[in-house]
C-alpha cells in the first residue's frame, strides 16, 4: 500500500495533467478572436471567445478608446530627459517614495457663480426668515438647514436606511413617545425624523431643465434660476470629450415653492435661441 | 485634476522656478538641497548639495545649463544643471534673498538682507561664460532702501532693476548708475511688506503680493499701477498664466498662528484670479500650510506651488480650466 502511494504522485508529475492537455486541445475548437476598428472616433472592439470553469463558451468583448497624442518636445528637452540622476536623486528608491499622485481630485473651486458676487448669500436669507436658520447650506441627508453641508452630515449613519423604504406619515412626535421606550435611531430628535421628511422634500425640488444650448455652463444656469429664490445646486451635464453641454440640467432649489414657480415661468421660455422644457426632476429609482 | 505631490524638502519651500522649456521645475526650500524635478511627472532628478542655510530663491539660465541660488548661509552658487556640481561660490556679508539672470544671463542681480548693522544691499555681478573666468567683483552696488528686500529682478533690456521689500515701496533703479528712477505711490502703494514679484511672460508688466493682504499688478516702465487684486489673507506668493488672463495668488495666515487653527480655515488655496477683472475665479486647495512659491509653467498647462508644509504640489490643468468662460 505505501509503495503505491508514493508512486502515484510521481507519475503525475511526470505526465502532463489531463485537465492542461484538455485546455489545448480546445483552443482550436473557439472561434477565433476579432478586431473591429479603430474606427473615426478611435473606438476599437476586440472579441475574443473562451471557456470558463463550466466549459461554456463565454464570449468577452472588450471597447477600447484608442487615442494618439502629438507632442512636440524639442531637441533639449529630449535629451535632459535622458540626464543620469545626480546628488541624493542617485537613491533611486527614495526618489520614487518622494513623487506620488494626489488621490483625490483637485478642482478649480468657483465658488462665486457669476453675476451674483456675493450678494446671493444675503437676498436668500431674507427670503427665507421664516425657516430660522436661513442659509443656504442644506443637508440633503438630514435636511437639516445651516448645520452642515451633505457630505459633513453627522447622522449620515443614522439616516441611511431611511432611503429603502420611503416613510409613510405615522410619524410619532418624540414627545409622545414615552421616555426608556426605544426610539429607532431615524427617529431620534424631533428635528431630524422631521428632517428626513424633509429630505425627501429638497430632493423633490430638483428641477430638470432640457433643450438647453451647447455653450451653456452652470453659472449660466444658477443665474437663470436663482432668480427664483435660493437654490442649493445646479448641475449641468457635459460632454466628456468636447465639453460642451449635451443639453441638459438639474437644479435644486431650496423651497419647493420657487420650484414651481421656475417651471411655470421657465418651461417654454426663450433661452439662447432655443425654448427651454422645465420639469421635476423624475425621483430617483429606488 | 489629480495633483502630484514632491516631498523632498523636509522644510518649508520657498521658491520655485521652471525653465525656459518648461520640463524642468526647480524648488528651493530652508533646507539647503535646492532640488530639480521633471515637470511632467514630478520625478526627482537631482538635487544641489553645499549651502550650508536656507535657500531662499534661485534662477535658471535660459539654455538650462547654469543654475545661480541665493542662501542665508550667506552666499550665493552657481551650478551645473545637469551635473549638480557648484562651480562658484558669490560670497557676501550678510544673507543672500533673491537672485534674478538678466537676458542674456550675463548679468545677474542679487539682493542681501540687512545683517548685523550692515544695510541691505542690491548687488550686481558679471557671469563669465567659463566658470574658472568668474570673479566675485560687483560690477555695482545699490543701497537705500530700509529693511530686507524680498526680491529684485531686472527690467527691460537690463536697463533697470526693479526691487521691492519690507519697506512695501517697489523701486525702479538705473542698472548702469544706480539711480533710483522710479518710486511706487504711498497711497496706491501696498501698505506692508511686499513678499513676492513676479513679471508676466512678455516683460511689459509685473505683479506684486503683499502681507497688506493684496496683489498689485504695475507697468515696467512707468510703474504706472495697473490693477489690485484683494484677498482676504496676506499674499505669500504670486505668479501669472503666460497663455490665460489669470494670476495666482497663494497665501495664508502667519506661520505662528496655522497650528491653533482647522486646515480648512487656513485658506491656504491658490486663489486664481481673472487679469483684466480683478475678479475671483477660483481656488485650488491642497497644503496643509501657506503657500510660499507658486510657479506657472511656460507653456501655461501646469503650475506649481509649494507651501510651508514642506510639499511641492503639481497641477496639471484639465480641460476644463481652458473653457472658463466669464
Amino acid at each position: 500500500m505505501a509503495i503505491t502511494m508514493v508512486a502515484n504522485p510521481s507519475n503525475q508529475a511526470a505526465k502532463p495533467r489531463w485537465a492542461d492537455v484538455d485546455d489545448d486541445n480546445d483552443d482550436y475548437l473557439l472561434p477565433p478572436r476579432k478586431v473591429i476598428g479603430p474606427d473615426a472616433n478611435g473606438i476599437k472592439k476586440v472579441i475574443e471567445y473562451k471557456l470558463n470553469h463550466e466549459n461554456k463558451l463565454v464570449r468577452v468583448s472588450k471597447t477600447y478608446r484608442v487615442r494618439k497624442f502629438v507632442t512636440n518636445a524639442r531637441k533639449h528637452v529630449v535629451e535632459r530627459r535622458a540626464w543620469r540622476k545626480f546628488g541624493d536623486a542617485v537613491d533611486e528608491d527614495v526618489g520614487v517614495r518622494l513623487t506620488m499622485t494626489s488621490v483625490e481630485d483637485v478642482f478649480l473651486d468657483r465658488h462665486m457663480p457669476y453675476g451674483s458676487k456675493g450678494e446671493e448669500p444675503k437676498k436668500s436669507q431674507s427670503s427665507q426668515n421664516e425657516e430660522g436658520s436661513g442659509v443656504l447650506q442644506v443637508c440633503r441627508n438630514c435636511g437639516r438647514k445651516g448645520d452642515h453641508w451633505t457630505a459633513r452630515c453627522p447622522y449620515k449613519d443614522l439616516n441611511q436606511p431611511n432611503e429603502s423604504f420611503p416613510d409613510t406619515s405615522d410619524v410619532t412626535s418624540v414627545k409622545d413617545v414615552k421616555k426608556g421606550a426605544y426610539v429607532p435611531p431615524s427617529r431620534r430628535g424631533g428635528e431630524k425624523s422631521k428632517g428626513s421628511d424633509m429630505r425627501r422634500g429638497t430632493e423633490e425640488n430638483s428641477v430638470r431643465v432640457t433643450n438647453l444650448s451647447e455653450d451653456t455652463r452652470e453659472a449660466d444656469l444658477n443665474e437663470l434660476c436663482s432668480t427664483f429664490g435660493p437654490v442649493t445646486r445646479t448641475y449641468v451635464s457635459n460632454d466628456q470629450r468636447t465639453g460642451t453641454c449635451r443639453g441638459f440640467g438639474f437644479v435644486n432649489f431650496v423651497n419647493r415653492a420657487d420650484a414651481e414657480k421656475a417651471i411655470k415661468v421657465l418651461n417654454g421660455y426663450g433661452y439662447d435661441n432655443l425654448i427651454l422644457h422645465v420639469e421635476w426632476a423624475a425621483p430617483r429609482t429606488k | 485634476m489629480r495633483p502630484i505631490l514632491m516631498k523632498g524638502h523636509e522644510r518649508p519651500l520657498t521658491f520655485l522656478k521652471y525653465n525656459r522649456d518648461g520640463d524642468l521645475l526647480f524648488s528651493c526650500a530652508k533646507d539647503h538641497t535646492p532640488t530639480v524635478w521633471f515637470a511632467d511627472n514630478g520625478e526627482r532628478l537631482g538635487t544641489y548639495r553645499g549651502h550650508n542655510g536656507a535657500v531662499w530663491c534661485c534662477d535658471v539660465s535660459r539654455d538650462s545649463k547654469r543654475l545661480i541660488t541665493a542662501s542665508a548661509d550667506q552666499t550665493a552658487k552657481l551650478w551645473d544643471v545637469q551635473k549638480g556640481a557648484e562651480l562658484f561660490t558669490f560670497k557676501f556679508d550678510s544673507p543672500a534673498k533673491s537672485v534674478d539672470l538678466g537676458v542674456g544671463d550675463k548679468l545677474v542681480v542679487i539682493t542681501t538682507d540687512p545683517f548685523m548693522g550692515l544695510p541691505s544691499a542690491i548687488h550686481v555681478k558679471r557671469i563669465s561664460g567659463d566658470p574658472s573666468e568668474q570673479s566675485d567683483e560687483s560690477v555695482l552696488t545699490i543701497k537705500g532702501p530700509q529693511g530686507r528686500i524680498n526680491r529684485a529682478v531686472w527690467g527691460p533690456l537690463n536697463r533697470t532693476i526693479i526691487s521691492a521689500g519690507e519697506d512695501a515701496v517697489v523701486r525702479i533703479w538705473d542698472s548702469e548708475t544706480g539711480k533710483l528712477l522710479l518710486e511706487s505711490d504711498k497711497e496706491t502703494g501696498h501698505k506692508k511688506t511686499i513678499t513676492s514679484l513676479a513679471k508676466s511672460s512678455d516683460g511689459s508688466h509685473f505683479l506684486t503680493g503683499s502681507l497688506d493682504k493684496s496683489a498689485k499688478l504695475w507697468d515696467i516702465r512707468s510703474l504706472e499701477l495697473i490693477k489690485t487684486y484683494k484677498t482676504e489673507r496676506p499674499v505669500n506668493a504670486v505668479t501669472l498664466s503666460p497663455v490665460l488672463d489669470h494670476v495666482v495668488l497663494g497665501g495664508g495666515q502667519d506661520a505662528s498662528s496655522v497650528t491653533t487653527t482647522d486646515h480648512r480655515a487656513g485658506k491656504f488655496e491658490a486663489k486664481f484670479y481673472h487679469k483684466i477683472l480683478e475678479e475671483e475665479i477660483g481656488g485650488v486647495k491642497g497644503h496643509f500650510g501657506p503657500i510660499n512659491a507658486l510657479a506657472f509653467n511656460p507653456d501655461g498647462k501646469s503650475f506649481s506651488s509649494g507651501g510651508e508644509d514642506g510639499y511641492v504640489r503639481l497641477h496639471h490643468f484639465d480641460q476644463d480650466y481652458f473653457n472658463i468662460r466669464i
